[in-house]
């Protein structure tokens, strides 16, 4: 599940985020403090992984820190996906 | 002592000419804010001052003085002028927030052409209306940005340069582009800065109303005048400071006390381009030891959700001086800067259209939790009725927040609308689009909009450019925006949105048309919530009742019902 779950984020967020020529992402490459999501565009990407995963993340969950790698997204999906 | 001394002393003693002498500006002088930024701060004497630190999300980290940032500016103008470009065309400037865009700012000023700054995040249609309707002549901007400008490129007969600052050759440039780089171009010692005069052309920053387009605010090099002033006695900028803006130059904060306003007092400032966290501003402060920290309510309520144990981790202690601007600072903010900092946010007014702060909270004077303040010396400031158009004689009325349009950064007019820019008055008054209430000591209280602009982040959204980017999708057969009221960014836009047959509400599709205007607007303008209805209410002559939706968001009684095609 964990490699599939990252894979599944770094496309969403190379498709939705990135232009064409910009350098490739990795699991570590920093997105809210790399600047590449921004707080607002966040949300978009809450709304996917919220509908993808059929879960619901906390307002207090869903922080700068906690979406800020491909790494990091994958840890909070899986541990609300485990809840379930 | 701060620098405003007494409020009250100050504004019966008022005059510009007390910034204009400190300036060495006299009435009919050549006056070049390019110039005042740098070269008359290196004839002071400064020109090995650190003007900027400047610190990427990766750690990298340059450093400025005003020495550099002069010869920096120089080596823009003169690339700028080899190009052709004359003064009065219109120079856009599209980065993040690398040196390259606040050195290009001050360079393209040399030039006399007119500055152009647009945020980032813009997407290729916002980029598209303000770049026509300017009939921008040259962007300068960076090559992740590049494929937004080349997207609308058929569409700008006008743009005749896309100058990228970071292109590497790993990719050619393609049609009207060419590379320039600051750090391998030779530096240029002399450039003859353009004498442009008060009345000239300097700025020209977009700003979104409730109806039609984006319109172009038109500023003018004598604004450094109210700048460097508000700044020197609001933000009680002194020469020792380290002083950081947060804003984004692609906004008027970052433009007038971004660059403008720090540069031409001669301080040091910094600057982080990384996105948010607090952990890294409270880090960034430490580190650069800032005194005087300008930032933004929704900022400083991530920083409150973010808690109080964090910021016993740092030494805040450089702090002196902390300020706020971009829509109403709430008390409970005030109150808890005050807890945690040990000295209150001062909340600032202005807007893009007054190119400076114009009514305020002021060092020395009882900061009132959740105030706007009073006016800035020299400005006069009312609340009028806005049914006589005239300022009430009593206090504590809600009516428009109002000024006598006669300071140094005030708007010329809107670029191409004079139409526009006249319906901003009545009866000789200036009128914000802000609505107040003025209590029996003078001091503002904000009681919310005149209008239907949504203010997220301190950012103001037109419903109307978000409701046609919404009719463009293929599913969406009409729409309503408005705002909705958010614990952080103070308002959200939120879309009503009714399907065109053949398509069904759903989760994917509600994620598409969210994804489908962040793209072509912005991040700022893409609905947080979409609702799928039906139809939306509208009166029996097919006018949509935005406000209806907006009162049931709000919780506010929806009023006079009327009119509605379908009771």
């Amino acid at each position: 599940m964990a490699d599939e779950l990252k894979d599944m984020v770094l496309a969403y967020v190379t498709k939705e985020y990135l232009e064409d020529d910009s350098e490739p992402l990795t699991y570590d490459t920093p997105l809210i403090s790399g600047g590449i999501v921004d707080s607002f565009s966040m949300v978009s990407l809450k709304r996917f992984l919220e509908n993808k995963y059929a879960i619901s993340i906390p307002d207090d969950e869903a922080t700068p820190e906690a979406f800020d790698s491909v790494n990091k997204i994958a840890a909070l999906v899986e541990r609300f996906v485990a809840k379930k | 002592m701060s620098n405003i001394g007494s409020y009250d002393e100050r504004v019966k003693n008022f005059s510009w000419s007390i910034a204009e002498k400190e300036l060495g500006y006299k009435p009919g002088d050549v006056i070049n804010i390019g110039w005042y930024c740098t070269d008359r701060i290196c004839q002071q004497g400064k020109g090995g001052k650190v003007a900027l630190y400047w610190e990427g999300f990766t750690g990298a980290e340059k450093i400025y003085t005003y020495n550099d940032i002069r010869l920096a500016s120089n080596t823009i103008a003169s690339f700028l002028h080899g190009l052709g470009i004359t003064p009065g065309e219109r120079v856009c400037l599209f980065m993040d927030r690398i040196p390259e865009l606040y050195l290009g700012f001050v360079g393209i000023l040399k030039t006399g052409a007119i500055a152009q700054p647009l945020f980032s995040a813009f997407g290729d249609e916002s980029l598209l209306v303000r770049l026509s309707n300017a009939e921008t002549t040259a962007v300068i901007t960076q090559k992740k940005h590049a494929p937004k400008v080349r997207k609308i490129l058929d569409k700008m007969p006008h743009l005749k340069h896309i100058i990228i600052v970071d292109h590497d050759g790993t990719a050619p440039l393609k049609d009207r582009e060419i590379a320039f780089s600051l750090e391998k171009a030779a530096p240029v010692e002399h450039f003859d800065v353009y004498p442009t005069k008060a009345e000239s052309p300097s700025v020209l920053h977009y700003t979104s109303g409730t109806t039609g387009m984006p319109k172009g605010v038109e500023h003018v090099h004598y604004a450094l005048i109210s700048q460097y002033l508000t700044a020197k006695w609001v933000l009680d900028i002194r020469d020792d400071d380290i002083y950081w803006c947060t804003a984004d130059p692609g906004w008027v904060t970052g433009t007038s006390y971004g660059i403008i306003a720090p540069f031409s007092l001669g301080v040091t400032q910094c600057v982080l381009d990384a996105g948010f966290s607090a952990e890294a501003w409270y880090k960034w402060i430490e580190k650069r030891k800032v005194t005087m920290w300008y930032s933004a309510p929704t900022a400083i309520r991530s920083l409150m959700k973010a808690g109080d144990e964090i910021v016993k981790k740092f030494d805040l202690s450089s702090l002196r001086h902390l300020a706020s601007v971009g829509e109403p600072l709430n008390s409970e903010a005030v109150v808890w800067s005050q807890k945690v900092f040990g000295k209150p946010f001062y909340d600032t007014y202005w807007q893009t259209e007054t190119g400076s702060i114009v009514i305020s909270n002021y060092p020395g004077m009882e900061v009132r939790a959740g105030s706007m303040g009073k006016p800035f010396p020299g400005i006069t400031g009312t609340v009028l009725d806005p049914i006589k158009n005239e300022p009430y004689t009593t206090h504590g009325k809600i009516g428009l927040v109002a000024l006598k349009f006669d300071w140094p950064s005030r708007m010329r007019t809107y670029w191409n609308n004079e139409e526009a820019f006249r319906k901003k008055f009545r009866n000789d008054w200036y009128i914000t689009g802000d609505r107040s209430k003025l209590d029996a000591d003078g001091y503002f209280w904000f009681a919310g909009r005149d209008d239907d602009i949504i203010n997220t982040a301190g950012h103001l959204v037109s419903p109307f450019e978000v409701e046609s980017a919404l009719l463009e999708h293929p599913a969406v057969a009409e729409s309503a925006v408005v705002s909705k009221p958010d614990p952080l960014n103070l308002e959200v836009v939120k879309a009503f949105v009714a399907l065109k047959p053949g398509f069904t509400a759903s989760q994917d599709l509600d994620l598409e048309i969210m994804n489908f205007i962040r793209k072509k607007l912005s991040p700022l303008a893409m609905p947080q919530e979409i609702e799928f209805v039906p139809s939306l209410p509208k009166t029996r002559s097919g006018k949509i009742m935005r406000r209806l939706l907006h009162a049931k968001e709000w919780g506010e009684e929806i009023g006079d019902t009327s009119t509605l095609e379908n009771d």
